[in-house]
């Protein structure tokens, strides 16, 4: 009895990722003495916030069985947009404002193009995202916007009590609301069924469409979000700005255990999934591991992540 | 005329089309701006497409196998980085042991996401998204993060891109022998047409005795040995090797696909499609410091260009999901 209690909570993804917190963090505890202190800790968690924040959506999209690569594209966009309003002598809500409606809007497109379009999500992400980072590039060019008003950086470098950062503190808020959209609504389980099979879902009189219109523009809105935090932290807009994320917010999600075939995954793996992505870039940072080679790192994991169950099965 | 045009299959309507539609491009170029026109400055838009080209084409038989390679420009990274090291420590072995190495090591990378695609049945887009990362890693570590210069590349290996026949250089060359090895073989090879049943309907295809994961399989491999080619042929043009050379380019590459009218969903386009989806972004990059467009505007041109080629090529219903999809 308990040895199958014992099986089928190891059998669950999300125990595993957990064993690998904790794993990671007595290695690191253990290896270098400036790990374990509240104020460390806290610093570590901007290692994740942003790209965590929007892997939720993405999660969501990719259970639905779509997929949306212009996520950092979208951050470039929104970054840019804010940046342009402060030089035009924007207050820091009308930056929040400009930049999470950037970031909707150009959910909206990428909604659009999927639904109305009938293309591909992930050839109409392709083609958004170079289109979105490709504005970003044509409106800079080589400058870099820096005119923020300094109570701008209170987003992404202020504290809401102690060592809790409003980052956290929007993680751990979205975190719970979107773990309570997914697993507690009828709107959650629509997610499922339509990732798992949308002809049925459809055949169900739901409207499926508008669940993939509503997802992408929920990631767009995330994405802006994160474009608020990241440049109100950085202080500056380029062109370049989070380079390379949107692979990285995907492996979050599907180190997450979220399936790359939808249908399948929970929010509490995603937000594992980035702990661990936060944990290791951090402590290989104290071990002084440059990372590049945490990439290694990633890259194994998340092959080995889908590897496991088709092993298991095959045996 | 008229009722073959009819007659013809909807991929050669849409890769004449296409090439009236580059022509009319070039043409519209030219009659502003003649000087485009000159010889030597065609030579020079395929000098810089040739890359494009020669990946793209190998990207394209992955995505006729519902596969899609993100790990490409990586590969060309990593075997770019191994020829730059052979040179240096063996600057007198020519330039066939460098060839050999990065088609071999190329060709290796290519077959390990092969073997996950095939043998473990993974989604292709996230066995390359991982590989992509640890290939990488692997050119910081074999390089220490360190830049291999010009100075420290042997005369060889620098001028064989170079080399000029009748006008064109090594590298477009290169380029055309591939596009006409593509075009010849995948209309007349078996091997070849087997990809596009595998890619087509994988449960028909097993019914007529092919196996679609072996020949997801051939595809990486044969994509992965191209990258690593183009590797070289990247470090010897630009004539530097280090970590992020051709960062994010496996993108450009899809999306070269994309425009050439490869079905993400696979099973269908054509090769002569795909080396005028890369002459089409050849021509608009090389044209645009003539209309006095920034450089920068580069990139957001080619996002408008993927979205209309993709809305206008969009099929109605089904195979949404392919890509994410490898056949079972």
């Amino acid at each position: 009895m308990i040895a199958a209690m014992v099986h089928a909570i190891a059998r669950r993804w999300e125990s595993m990722l957990a064993l690998v917190l904790l794993f990671g963090f007595v290695l690191f505890s253990l290896s270098s003495p400036y790990f374990l202190s509240v104020d460390t800790l806290s610093d570590a968690t901007f290692n994740f916030t942003e790209r965590a924040l929007v892997a939720l959506p993405l999660a969501l999209l990719i259970i639905a069985g779509e997929i949306d690569i212009s996520v950092a594209g979208i951050i470039a966009l929104a970054s840019v947009a804010m940046g342009l309003a402060a030089e035009q002598g924007a207050d820091s809500a009308t930056l929040a404002v400009t930049g999470l409606g950037t970031g909707l809007l150009a959910g909206c497109v990428n909604g659009a193009l999927v639904t109305l379009g009938r293309v591909p999500s992930i050839v109409a992400t392709i083609g958004t995202m170079t289109l979105f980072r490709g504005a970003a590039y044509a409106v800079l060019g080589d400058r870099v916007l820096k005119n923020y008003p300094a109570s701008f950086a209170e987003f992404g470098q202020g504290y809401l009590f102690g060592p809790v950062s409003i980052e956290l503190a929007l993680f751990v808020v979205c975190a719970l609301v979107a773990a309570l959209f997914l697993h507690g609504t009828r709107w959650g389980r629509v997610v499922f069924a339509i990732g798992a099979n949308p002809v049925a879902t459809r055949f169900a009189g739901i409207p499926v469409g508008r669940y993939r219109f509503a997802l992408f523009a929920l990631t767009g809105l995330a994405s802006g979000m994160a474009a608020v935090l990241l440049t109100s932290r950085l202080g500056s807009t380029r062109p370049s700005i989070a380079q390379g994320w949107e692979l990285e917010i995907i492996s979050i999600v599907i180190l997450g255990g979220v399936s790359v075939w939808g249908g399948k995954g929970s929010i509490l793996g995603v937000v594992l999934a980035a702990l661990v992505f936060g944990l290791v870039t951090f402590g290989l940072g104290l071990m002084n591991i440059p990372g590049i080679v945490m990439s290694i790192f990633t890259g194994t994991l998340l092959i080995l992540v889908v590897a496991m169950p088709a092993v298991l099965q095959r045996k | 005329m008229m009722s073959q045009y009819r007659d013809w299959s909807p991929v050669a309507r849409r890769d004449l089309n296409f090439a009236l539609l580059t022509l009319a491009l070039l043409a519209a170029v030219v009659f502003r701006y003649p000087t485009f026109a000159a010889p030597g400055n065609l030579a020079g838009v395929l000098d810089d497409t040739a890359i494009l080209i020669m990946l793209a084409l190998g990207q394209m038989l992955v995505i006729l196998v519902r596969g899609v390679d993100l790990s490409v420009a990586a590969n060309l990274a990593l075997c770019g980085m191994l020829a730059a090291l052979f040179n240096r420590s063996f600057p007198d072995a020519g330039i066939l042991p460098v060839l050999v190495l990065t088609l071999l090591a190329g060709g290796l990378l290519g077959a390990l996401n092969g073997v996950l695609v095939w043998k473990l049945r993974l989604p292709p887009i996230v066995v390359t998204l991982g590989t992509m990362s640890v290939y990488r890693g692997v050119i910081y570590l074999l390089s220490h993060g360190s830049w291999v210069n010009d100075n420290e590349m042997s005369r060889d290996f620098l001028a064989f891109t170079r080399a000029r026949f009748l006008g064109l250089s090594t590298l477009a060359w290169l380029a055309l022998a591939c596009a006409a090895l593509f075009i010849v073989a995948l209309r007349r090879m078996p091997a070849a047409r087997n990809l596009y049943a595998a890619g087509g309907n994988p449960e028909a295809a097993a019914c007529s005795g092919i196996d679609a994961g072996r020949m997801q399989f051939l595809a990486f491999t044969v994509c992965g040995a191209i990258a690593g080619l183009c590797g070289y042929l990247w470090v010897a043009r630009f004539a530097v090797a280090y970590t992020d050379i051709a960062l994010g380019f496996e993108l450009q590459v899809i999306a070269a696909c994309l425009i050439g009218g490869v079905a993400i969903a696979g099973g269908a386009g054509s090769a002569l499609g795909v080396v005028l989806g890369c002459l089409f972004l050849g021509i608009v990059r090389s044209s645009l410091p003539l209309v006095g467009i920034s450089a920068f505007w580069q990139m957001f041109i080619n996002g408008v260009v993927i979205l209309s080629a993709v809305l206008l090529s969009a099929r109605p219903q089904g195979s949404r999901r392919a890509t994410l999809e490898s056949p079972r």
